[in-house]
């Protein structure tokens, strides 16, 4: 069984929706979508408020390479271009639409039809996927045209799918896949046609073996698709780590899979690509797991975005009395809300309430030095180090560690017997640190 | 044996002589020479490497004093005017006189009037906490409170007050070097004019949201309404974003805007308690914060 070489951590599954099927929450009242909901450059607003305006309508549109174009995923009146809270507690720009009725865009084919061959050329795939305003649905947001363009001078010879699912709790894929297997697989089969090329390799841990047995039985429909079961170890989920795992290539230090030709996608984005082109919806809902250990209904949700967090909750059996932190995101790397009036976004993997009891830090103590944290590393970074340098301040030094290698998957943090927030210190480093070569590149 | 010993000692006095000579004349070659003003002028500095001055540190002040030979350019802020004069004095310049500043905390959301929402647990400090959340009452330009001013200051002159969880500067011994206005992530130090008597008035926010958001985090928090612009009879006041701004060289202290502000943002520090004029027999008494 394949699995990724360097670092790694096995924390506790806890799986507690893996056998909830995908439920359609109802469209909410009112949606706030936030303006930028994709890596690079943010969108520009192209409605006015006041206007009404279908789902399935433009709401911002990308303003440059790396930047992608936002649609209503509701019909209704605007009722103001305001900002709202996001995750963190900070304010961004969003559309708030108040939502009546749910009248679609002409043109949008919602039918449950599965739509098998494929019409568009390469150029109109890349075309449609940018106007479609699809991202990568893992969770980081980069815009999935880009990935399609492969630069000048390279070639892509594999196309990776990422089924591994390997944040603890989240089953949003395992769940996709089970129950769209065939729509990713065409997905799948538009990517390799606008990557052009003829292999592609769907990654699956093998704690989902129904998900592998289902996906091994339609694969023998589509010529060039193959699964993969894997070894469980987080983060399998890493673009490079996933790379490393099933080709065995080793993406250098600061470069893009591409280098080594492959380019990653979710099976998420693999879905939204299949709608995108086959039936003509832009990116306007997608799979959110809602769980949590004192969760009454750990669920999978079908979700508009835009839709407050409070709704999920609130479907999936309200708020538990003992609950401590409401995690957006995945519990190694998604941060905690501060409010859970937050809206759904592209990048929304899943919501996971932790009890009171298990979200408190251990209280940090001095660095004993064990070095477990350079152990989990998949990155093979010193987290340890990098840690410190961020801690005094010291970016430049940072920057020749390679703090940008870091992915932010926690390992090192999760491994920490002194309690130390790695993850923050290095979070920030690289904060800082970006700013630092942005600055450069001005002058 | 005795050989021995006379070839050792005339040896060894021979190398000593040798290198004696060498030294001389490399301490010849190489000799540094240095300004003796230098050392006068860096006598009378206060020796606290604070940076305030905006250069390395007093020794680097003290040769650009004797390099520019112009005092009107660089000021020790630490030293404040005396000294300035005696270093001017050992000089034979001019020196300037400079009102003392004094740092200046703007922010008044304590526990009561921005109370806590979510729990911050990270690594305690304000640098963290302001990349990585808003703060713990949902301000997102308010005092963290977690004392990156306090591990900057080399003169102990600010600290976390332990109730209300904002910084707190002391009167008499800030020397407004300015390091805390740097340390400060969210910009809400400021270095303001001291003022006769330590009287000072100043908007003590920095919140730039819209009236309504802002007010929803923070009692005390300046919503833009512009009423002290109006009232202010010095054009001292501006607003901008959403924030009223009191320009401390136009100010006149008159103590006008204070009562108008609906929200009790702008904060005078110092000044004796206002006559009421409904109850002329309350006693004018020293006060301190409003």
């Amino acid at each position: 069984m394949k699995t990724f070489k360097l670092g790694g951590v096995h924390p506790e599954e806890n799986k507690l929706s893996a056998g909830a099927a995908i439920e359609i929450l109802p469209v909410p009242g009112q949606v706030s979508i936030p303006v930028s909901q994709s890596l690079g450059a943010p969108s520009k607003v192209v409605v006015e408020k006041g206007a009404s305006i279908r789902a399935g309508q433009l709401l911002a549109k990308g303003t440059a390479f790396i930047s992608s174009n936002v649609h209503s995923s509701v019909s209704g009146k605007v009722l103001r271009i305001d900002e709202v809270t996001d995750t963190s507690g900070y304010k961004r720009p969003a559309v708030v639409i108040e939502v009546n009725g749910d009248d679609w865009e002409e043109g949008i084919d919602r039918s449950p039809e599965i739509v098998p061959e494929i019409r568009l050329s390469r150029e109109e795939i890349i075309q449609k996927i940018n106007e479609m305003g699809i991202v990568g649905l893992g969770g980081a947001t980069f815009p999935s045209h880009v990935k399609l363009m492969v630069p000048e001078g390279m070639k892509a010879e594999h196309l990776l799918i990422n089924g591994v699912e390997c944040e603890p709790y989240l089953t949003s894929d395992h769940r996709l896949m089970l129950e769209r297997g065939r729509e990713i697989l065409i997905g799948i089969t538009i990517l390799m046609k606008g990557l052009n090329v003829n292999k592609a390799w769907i990654g699956i841990e093998r704690n989902k073996p129904d998900a592998i047995s289902q996906m091994d039985n339609l694969c023998k429909e589509f010529p060039g698709i193959q699964v993969i079961p894997l070894h469980v170890k987080y983060p399998q989920g890493g673009e490079k780590q996933l790379i490393r795992a099933v080709l065995g290539r080793e993406v250098p230090s600061g470069k893009l899979p591409i280098e080594v030709g492959c380019v990653v996608n979710n099976v998420g984005t693999a879905l939204a690509v299949y709608e995108a082109v086959q039936k003509n919806k832009p990116l306007v809902d997608r799979v959110v797991t809602i769980t949590g250990k004192s969760l009454k209904k750990p669920s999978n949700l079908l979700v508009r975005i835009g839709t407050p967090v409070s709704n999920l909750i609130d479907f999936a059996g309200g708020l538990p009395d003992d609950t401590g932190k409401v995690i957006n995101g995945g519990p190694m790397m998604g941060k905690a809300l501060s409010s859970i009036e937050v809206p759904v976004t592209k990048g929304t993997s899943g919501i996971v309430i932790i009890p009171e009891k298990e979200s408190r830090r251990v209280p940090v103590i001095h660095c004993i030095r064990c070095a477990r944290c350079i152990t989990a590393c998949p990155m093979g970074l010193e987290p340890v180090l990098l840690a410190q340098l961020s801690e005094n301040q010291m970016f430049e030094e940072a920057e020749k560690e390679r703090i940008l290698d870091c992915m932010e998957c926690g390992s090192c943090h999760f491994t920490c017997p002194a309690g130390r927030p790695l993850l923050d210190y290095l979070r920030l480093g690289k904060n800082k640190v970006g700013v630092i070569i942005r600055n450069r590149g001005k002058k | 044996m005795n050989e021995t010993l006379v070839y050792a000692v005339i040896s060894l006095s021979a190398i000593g002589v040798i290198s004696a000579i060498i030294l001389y004349f490399v301490a010849q070659k190489f000799k540094v020479i240095e300004d003796p003003r230098i050392d006068i002028v860096a006598d009378l500095l206060p020796s606290a490497n604070c940076g305030g001055c905006g250069l390395a540190g007093c020794r680097a002040f003290a040769e650009e004093v004797v390099r520019t030979e112009d005092l009107s350019k660089i000021n020790c802020p630490v030293s404040g005017n005396e000294a300035m004069k005696q270093i001017a004095a050992a000089m034979g310049l001019e020196a300037q006189e400079k009102d003392p500043l004094i740092a200046v905390v703007r922010c008044s959301g304590n526990r009561t009037n921005a109370p806590q929402k979510v729990v911050y647990d990270s690594a305690a400090a304000c640098s963290f906490a302001h990349a990585l959340s808003a703060g713990e009452s949902g301000c997102p330009n308010g005092c963290l409170g977690l004392g990156d001013c306090v591990v900057s200051c080399k003169f102990d002159a600010i600290w976390i007050d332990e109730l209300t969880g904002l910084a707190v500067v002391s009167d008499e011994l800030c020397v407004a070097c300015g390091t805390c206005v740097t340390a400060c992530p969210r910009s809400i130090i400021e270095l303001r004019l001291k003022g006769k008597k330590d009287r000072r008035i100043f908007v003590s926010c920095v919140n730039t949201e819209r009236g309504g958001p802002a007010r929803k985090n923070c009692q005390v928090a300046c919503i833009g309404c512009g009423k002290c612009v109006k009232e202010c009879p010095y054009d001292a006041i501006t607003l901008e974003n959403n924030l009223a701004y009191i320009d401390f060289a136009k100010c006149r202290l008159c103590r006008k805007c204070t009562p108008v502000c609906p929200t009790g943002s702008i904060l005078e520090t110092n000044f004796p308690v206002r006559r009421e004029k409904s109850d002329e027999t309350e006693k004018v008494s020293e006060t301190s914060e409003a």
